[in-house]
C-alpha cells in the first residue's frame, strides 16, 4: 500500500516534516559533491617541487652530449675506394686499373650497349626525374610496362615497383606484419628485412641459419601457445621471411622443406629473392624455378634490380590479392617519388636480354663452380658460399683476437690483391646495429664477363696473398 | 561548422551503404569483384582483417580514379597523359590507347622546371649515361663510391654554404635511414605534429622518446623542451643525452613554411640540436634558391642537419644531409644507407650537378637569376 500511494507531493510534505539541521546537512553535502566533481583533478607528476629559479638552474647546468661522436681518421669504414669511370669488367679503384671481382654486376648488363640506348631513347623521351609520387602523376607507362614484364617473367598474377632497393623488402614487410603478429625469420637475413621487421613492431622469432628442425621447435612452440588462448591466435598472423641466396653466408634457403611447414602450420612465407633473382634457375626466375617450386606457394616474393638487371629499385611480385595492398600502405611505395624512367627503361632492357640468352645463367653457373673449386685450399682462408653461389665470403680461419685486428688482416689482403690487378672488396657491415653480426669476410663477386683466364689469376693471387700476409 | 556536419553526414551515408553491399556481397546477390585468397590457404588466419578493408572497398573504390593517373611525356609544363576509362566502377581500368594531349600540369613537383627532355641538363646526363651506364650494383662503402659522387657531394655542400654534404639514393630513405643514425635510446626527439612520413619513421626507428609539439607553435615547443630539460627522462629521471628538434622547411600538405628564426632562438636556448628537410623548400625559397634559410636571411651554420631532396627542385632523384665535417664523416662512417644500400645512378647524379651549377650560374647562362 505505501508504493501506492508514494508520490510526489508526500515526498515533499515528508521531507519538510524533517528537522531543519538535517536539511541543511544534506543541502550542504550536496554541493560539497558538485563542487568536487567539477574542480579540477590534481595529476601527482605536475606537483614538482622545483621553483622557477631552480628550473632555470638546471637549464643552465644541463650539458647535452655532442650531435655526434668523433670517428677516428683510420676507421676501415671511413675511407672510401674512389672509383673514376663506369664500374664494369675492368674498373679503375684509386687510380689502378684492375678486374672487377667487387660489383654485384652477375650477367655483365652493366655496360651493355643495348641497355645504354634503351636508357637514352627513355631519356630522350622524359628527362631524369619524375618529380612526384606515384599517386600524384609520377606513374609513367614504362613503370606500368616494367611492372607488367616483371609479373609475365616471374609468372605471377601482378608486381610492384619500388624506387630503391632498400625500401623495397623494409616497406613490404610492414604493410602486412603488425604489432602483434609472428614473425619467424633466419639468423642471418640481411639488414633490409631487420629494419622491416623492426618498422613492423611485431614479435620476431629468430631461428637458426638453414636449420629446419630449430624452425619447426618454434613452431611447436607457437602452436602450443595457441592452444592455450585459441581467440587471440585466431587473429595473430604469422610469417616467415627467408632469403633465396643469402648475402651474408652465399647459402640457399631448403625451400620445398620450408612449404611444408607452411601448410603443415598455416604460415606464410614471403621470399628475398635480391640475389637469387637472375641467377638461380632455368631461366634465372630464382629460386622457385631452381627447386621446381608452384610461385604460388609463395606468398611475395620480393628482389631488388640492382644487382642482376644492373639498373636501380626493387619490385615485389605475387597474386594479386596481396600486391595490391602495397599500394596504398607500401610507405616506401606511397610517400616517395617514383622510378626515373630512365631505369625503368634499362630494367625493361635487361629483362629482354634476359629472356632472350637463356643459356648465360648456365656460363655463370659453370664459373661459379670452376672458381669455388679454385679457392678451395688457401692456407688461412675458407670459402664459405654454395658452389654456384655468384657471391661468396673468404673468412680467416683462425681469427687473432678481436674483431678490429682481423678486419685490419683482411684489408692487407685486399690491398695486395688491388695492387696486382683484382679489385676486392670486404663485406661491410655496421657493427652496433644488427643483430646477429657476421665475421669479418672478403667478398668475392662472380660475373658472366670474367674469363677463364682471370679467374684462375684471381684465385692464384689471392692463394699468394694469403702465403704473404698471414704466414 | 556547416561543412563539419555535412562531412560526416556524407561519411554515415556511404559507410551504411558499404554494410549494405558487403551484406549483399556475403549472400552472393552481388558479385564479389576483389581479389580473394586462395582456396589452399582458405583456412590460414586472413591476412587482412575484413574492417581493416571495408574502407578501401566501399569509399576508396569509388573516387580511386583520381589518383595514379599515368602519364607519357615528361612532367613539365603540359603533359601527356594516357586516356584510362572503367566500365564497373573502378574495380578495373582499361587504357583506351588514347593519348590526351597538352594539359597543363599542376600536380607535379616541378618547381624550377628542370624536369626538361632537351637543354643541357638532359644533354650532360646523355653524356654520362653512356660513359657510365645507368646502375652502380655496389654499396657506397664498398666498391661504388665513383668520382662522380665526390663531385656531386663537393657542390652540393659549396651550394648550400656548409662545411661538407653526403647524398643518397631516396628522400625517404635518407630520412629513414639516418636519423637512427645520429639519435638512439636515451634521447628526445621533439617533431612537428605535421611531419612526413619518412620523418616519423626514422625517428620511430631509431628507438628515441618521440614528443610531438603543434603545428608551427613555438610556446608549444618552449614548454616540451622545459619540461624536458627539468624533468629528464619519464621513469628514471636521468638527464636526456640529446634533444634533436625536427622540422620541416616547408609542409606540403599545409604549405606553411616553418618559423625558423624562433626555432634556432629557443635552440640554442636550450643547448638542443635542430634537424631541418627542406624536401619542398630548398631551390624553391630564398632569392638564390638556397632554402628557407636563406629566405629568413639566417646563417646556415645554425641548422645543425640540413637535409633535403632532389626530387622536386632539381628534378632528378635522392637526398643529401649538410652540416659540419665531423657529422659527415659520422654519418660516411655509420649511415645505414652508406654500408647497405646502392649508390645513386650516375646520369641522375648529373643532372643534379647540371641544374646545381645552373642555378648557382656558374655554367655561363643567366638561367640562374631568372628563378
Amino acid at each position: 500500500t505505501a508504493s501506492k500511494e508514494f508520490s510526489l507531493d508526500y515526498f515533499l510534505y515528508f521531507c519538510f516534516q524533517a528537522p531543519a539541521y538535517h536539511l541543511i546537512l544534506e543541502g550542504i553535502l550536496i554541493l560539497w559533491i558538485i563542487r568536487l566533481l567539477f574542480s579540477k583533478t590534481y595529476k601527482l607528476q605536475e606537483r614538482s617541487d622545483l621553483t622557477l629559479k631552480e628550473k632555470e638552474e638546471l637549464i643552465e647546468e644541463w650539458q647535452p652530449e655532442p650531435l655526434v661522436p668523433p670517428v677516428p681518421k683510420d676507421h676501415p669504414a671511413l675511407n672510401y675506394n674512389i672509383v673514376s669511370g663506369p664500374p664494369t669488367h675492368i674498373i679503375t679503384v684509386n687510380g689502378k686499373e684492375c678486374i672487377n671481382f667487387a660489383s654485384f654486376n652477375f650477367l655483365g648488363l652493366l655496360n651493355n650497349e643495348k641497355v645504354k640506348s634503351a636508357a637514352q631513347a627513355s631519356l630522350k623521351k622524359y628527362g631524369v626525374g619524375t618529380c612526384g609520387p606515384r599517386g600524384f602523376y609520377g606513374t609513367f607507362d614504362v613503370h606500368l610496362e616494367l611492372e607488367e614484364r616483371l609479373a609475365k617473367f616471374m609468372r605471377t598474377e601482378e608486381a610492384i615497383i619500388y624506387s630503391y632497393g632498400f625500401a623495397t623488402i623494409a616497406s613490404a614487410i610492414p604493410a602486412y606484419s603488425k604489432r602483434g603478429d609472428i614473425v619467424f625469420v633466419d639468423e642471418a637475413a640481411c639488414f633490409a628485412i631487420q629494419k622491416g621487421l623492426q618498422a613492423s613492431r611485431s614479435n620476431i622469432k629468430l631461428f637458426k641459419h638453414n636449420d629446419m628442425t630449430d624452425l619447426e621447435r618454434l613452431l611447436k612452440e607457437q602452436e602450443t601457445e595457441d592452444q592455450k588462448n585459441p581467440r587471440k591466435a585466431r587473429v595473430t598472423r604469422r610469417f616467415i621471411v627467408v632469403e633465396g641466396l643469402y648475402m651474408n653466408t652465399g647459402d640457399i634457403c631448403p625451400l620445398p622443406e620450408l612449404i611444408k611447414l607452411k601448410y603443415k602450420y598455416k604460415v606464410r612465407i614471403f621470399l628475398e629473392e635480391s640475389l637469387s633473382f637472375g641467377v638461380l634457375g632455368e631461366h634465372g626466375r630464382g629460386i622457385t624455378e631452381h627447386f621446381g617450386i608452384n610461385i604460388d606457394d609463395i606468398d611475395l616474393i620480393s628482389a631488388n634490380m640492382e644487382n642482376s638487371l644492373a639498373s636501380i629499385g626493387g619490385f615485389c611480385c605475387g597474386r594479386s590479392f596481396i600486391i595490391d595492398h602495397q599500394r596504398l600502405s607500401g610507405q616506401g611505395y606511397c610517400f616517395s617519388a617514383s622510378l626515373p624512367p630512365l631505369l625503368a627503361a634499362a630494367a625493361i632492357e635487361a629483362l629482354n636480354i634476359m629472356e632472350d640468352n637463356p643459356d648465360i645463367f648456365q656460363t655463370l653457373r659453370a664459373k661459379c663452380e670452376r672458381i669455388h673449386k679454385a679457392l678451395q685450399g688457401i692456407s688461412g682462408l675458407k670459402v664459405v658460399g654454395e658452389s654456384f653461389s655468384p657471391a661468396l665470403h673468404l673468412h680467416l680461419e683462425e681469427s687473432c683476437g678481436s674483431r678490429e685486428n682481423d678486419v685490419k688482416l683482411l684489408k692487407r689482403v685486399v690491398d695486395y690483391c688491388m695492387n696486382s690487378g683484382i679489385a676486392l672488396t670486404q663485406a661491410r657491415y655496421l657493427e652496433k646495429e644488427e643483430k646477429c653480426l657476421p665475421p669479418p669476410s672478403i667478398r668475392v663477386v662472380i660475373t658472366v664477363e670474367q674469363t677463364e683466364k682471370e679467374l684462375d689469376k684471381a684465385a692464384s693471387l689471392l692463394k699468394e696473398a694469403a702465403q704473404s700476409v698471414l704466414n | 561548422m556547416l561543412v563539419a556536419v555535412l562531412t560526416y553526414v556524407g561519411y554515415g551515408v556511404l559507410t551504411l551503404f558499404g554494410y549494405l553491399r558487403d551484406f549483399m556481397r556475403q549472400w552472393k546477390i552481388e558479385k564479389c569483384q576483389n581479389a580473394t585468397e586462395r582456396e589452399e590457404q582458405k583456412d590460414f588466419v586472413p591476412l587482412y582483417q575484413d574492417f581493416e578493408n571495408f574502407y578501401n572497398r566501399n569509399l576508396y573504390m569509388r573516387i580511386r580514379d583520381s589518383w595514379n593517373r599515368p602519364i607519357c611525356s615528361v612532367p613539365g609544363a603540359k603533359v601527356d597523359m594516357m586516356e584510362r576509362v572503367s566500365h564497373d566502377y573502378n574495380w578495373t581500368f582499361t587504357y583506351t590507347g588514347r593519348v590526351i594531349k597538352g594539359i597543363i600540369n599542376m600536380g607535379s613537383y616541378n618547381y624550377l622546371g628542370f624536369a626538361q627532355k632537351t637543354g643541357a641538363c638532359q644533354e650532360a646526363a646523355a653524356k654520362v649515361l653512356s660513359q657510365y651506364g645507368a646502375g652502380v650494383c655496389s654499396t657506397r662503402q664498398e666498391m661504388g663510391n665513383l668520382d662522380k659522387h665526390e663531385e656531386l657531394e663537393k657542390l652540393v655542400a659549396r651550394f648550400l654554404g656548409v662545411e661538407s654534404a653526403m647524398a643518397y639514393g631516396m628522400g625517404f630513405a635518407t630520412n629513414s635511414m639516418n636519423i637512427p643514425a645520429l639519435v638512439g635510446k636515451g634521447c628526445l626527439i621533439l617533431s612537428d605534429e605535421l611531419n612526413h612520413a619518412s620523418l616519423v619513421l626514422g625517428a620511430r626507428l631509431s628507438g628515441a622518446t618521440i614528443r610531438i609539439f603543434k603545428h608551427n607553435n613555438m610556446q608549444s615547443l618552449e614548454k616540451l623542451l622545459k619540461d624536458a630539460i627539468v624533468h629528464g627522462q619519464p621513469r628514471t629521471r636521468r638527464p636526456w643525452k640529446k634533444i634533436l628538434i625536427l622540422v620541416e622547411g616547408i609542409y606540403s600538405m599545409e604549405g606553411s613554411i616553418v618559423r625558423l628564426p624562433e626555432v634556432i632562438a629557443l635552440k640554442k636556448k636550450y643547448k638542443s640540436y635542430l634537424y631541418l628537410d627542406e624536401a619542398h623548400s630548398i631551390g624553391a625559397l630564398g632569392p638564390s634558391g638556397r632554402g628557407v634559410v636563406e629566405y629568413f636571411g639566417l646563417n646556415p651554420e645554425d641548422v645543425d642537419v640540413m637535409m633535403g631532396t632532389f626530387t622536386k627542385s632539381f628534378g632528378a632523384a635522392g637526398g643529401y644531409i649538410g652540416g659540419k665535417k665531423e657529422l659527415i664523416d659520422y654519418l660516411r662512417t655509420y649511415s645505414h644507407s652508406a654500408a647497405y644500400a646502392t649508390s645513386m645512378s650516375p646520369p641522375v647524379v648529373e643532372q643534379i650537378i647540371t641544374s646545381v651549377k645552373c642555378i648557382m650560374g656558374e655554367d655561363g647562362t643567366t638561367i640562374g637569376e631568372s628563378f
